[in-house]
């Protein structure tokens, strides 16, 4: 088995008197693909928020690469130097051109110079097949374009691992594939990936392990064949009748 | 408005062809002392101005170090914010100038130290303080007008508090912070007005002393405000020109 890429051990995390993560354990090995699917409210965007201490757990322990998690601003700060995200919403910078919002970490937070930063955001701006965008505001991008630059930003802080949260969600259809397949390209080059997404045929295609989750817990884990040929879990059955029964 | 600037005129001018109720010979730029009024009321502005300014960039930069605690996660940090505000901006600030003038030094005395205040600082501390409670307000709402994920995303790719403000969410919120901002230095610009009381020989100070040797209130203090209005106006014009270059006038 690959070395862990990141660990969660008996996580629980409460929003006030609100149980939102119930000891959750998982583990991520190094260039694995986990896709966490569930309904909505289930925890899913949570767990992955809690990787990268967008929001804090409580109780548990999570190692991303062997660093501890804890209140120390600087395992955090080591932690998320390793670790992308892509949101829902891409949240991209709308004041910066696209190329600024690529090369403003690698400037500010990796101390490179511009020439050097630029050079490595059109890099990826290639890889996301957007290389013409360069110049351009956020705004003035598809939702599709928007969510590949904002990959191509992640990727430009040279992650080892890249989270996302509900990547297609905000999409419409017709923009979803684009996005996808930049995924897929990510995957095949043997990115380690925790996917929080409803795309069930992208998780057959490049999920190594598939997590499902309802009401704070995970119920199921597997790979994906036996997930989807033969959930052992009513629920897990019931959420995916739900939503590949059209 | 063309009728009530109509109506305006004519009521000035009617005073100054009846002298028994207007007298306006005491601002007149054609007659020697006229002129000398003139220039004694209008020797003022540079003091206005100058208390203007440099209390509104105080309140300006102090304005920032009150807010950022108010959107800090720990509770004492937001709790003294909370307490700045509610306590600065409750006390008017005729009060808040007394105490600065005449009970200030008195601390200070106490301490051991001989700092006087002179009426140009006393005025601008009080107008500085009194004004950063309405500016801390005011970075608040425009820094928690930035969407979360703003922040979210530039803690992802490594950027640490100050660059986030910095390079992130400030650019963003200035276009909205700057018109409430440019109200609040439009407020500093009349409030000045009130360290006449302590001395300060400012616009108003001025006006005042030409009243009590003139006995021409009406015609001094109708110049007095016209002076203000010509300050704002002024303001006005250089904020609306700023807010273009910042696209604070565009939508969305």
């Amino acid at each position: 088995m690959a070395e862990t890429a990141i660990e969660m051990i008996g996580v629980n995390k409460w929003f006030g008197d609100f149980h939102v993560l119930k000891d959750i354990n998982l583990r991520v090995g190094q260039g694995e693909r986990v896709v966490v699917c569930g309904p909505s409210g289930s925890g899913k965007s949570t767990v992955v928020r809690c990787i990268n201490r967008l929001e804090a757990h409580q109780q548990g322990t999570i190692r991303v690469d062997g660093i501890e998690l804890t209140d120390d601003p600087s395992s955090v700060a080591a932690i998320r130097a390793d670790v992308g995200m892509v949101f829902q919403q891409f949240n991209l910078f709308p004041h910066l051109t696209v190329l600024q919002n690529l090369s403003l970490g690698p400037m500010k937070a990796r101390g490179l110079g511009r020439v050097e930063a630029e050079a490595r955001a059109r890099e990826y701006l290639e890889r996301v097949r957007i290389p013409e965008q360069a110049d351009k505001r956020p705004a003035q991008l598809s939702g599709g374009q928007q969510q590949r630059v904002a990959i191509a930003r992640s990727l430009c802080m040279e992650p080892k691992v890249l989270l996302f949260d509900e990547p297609t969600s905000a999409l419409d259809p017709e923009m979803i594939s684009e996005v996808l397949d930049v995924m897929v390209e990510l995957a095949e080059e043997g990115m380690t990936m925790v996917v929080v997404t409803h795309e069930m045929g992208f998780a057959r295609k490049v999920a190594d392990q598939m997590v499902f989750m309802d009401e704070g817990e995970i119920v199921e884990t597997g790979p994906p064949a036996q997930f989807f040929e033969a959930p052992k879990s009513r629920r897990c059955q019931k959420f995916l009748s739900q939503i590949l029964s059209h | 408005m063309r009728n009530l600037i109509l109506f305006l005129s004519l009521l000035l001018l009617s005073g100054c062809a009846s002298s028994s109720t207007w007298g306006w010979y005491v601002i007149d730029p054609t007659k020697p002392n006229g002129w000398i009024n003139i220039k004694f009321l209008v020797s003022g502005m540079g003091a206005t101005i100058a208390i203007s300014l440099i209390a509104a960039a105080i309140s300006i930069f102090l304005g920032l170090v009150v807010a950022l605690p108010g959107l800090a996660e720990r509770w004492y940090l937001r709790a003294f914010n909370r307490i700045y505000v509610e306590l600065i901006r409750s006390i008017p600030l005729l009060p808040m100038l007394f105490w600065v003038f005449y009970g200030l030094p008195i601390i200070f005395k106490s301490m051991g130290l001989n700092i006087p205040i002179e009426p140009f600082w006393g005025a601008i501390i009080t107008l500085a303080i009194s004004d950063s409670a309405f500016t801390a307000e005011i970075y608040r709402a425009g820094i928690q007008s930035i969407a979360k994920g703003q922040t979210e995303a530039a803690q992802t790719i490594g950027l640490n508090y100050v660059q986030t403000m910095r390079y992130v969410i400030m650019p963003q919120a200035i276009r909205r912070i700057l018109p409430p901002l440019a109200n609040q230095f439009i407020y500093i610009v009349k409030m000045s007005a009130f360290a006449s009381v302590i001395g300060m020989q400012e616009l108003t100070r001025r006006a005042n002393e030409l009243v009590v040797t003139e006995y021409r209130p009406l015609e001094l203090y109708s110049l007095l405000i016209l002076e203000y209005l010509v300050l704002v106006l002024i303001i006005s014009a250089g904020v609306r020109w700023l807010e273009r270059r910042m696209g604070s006038d565009e939508r969305g």
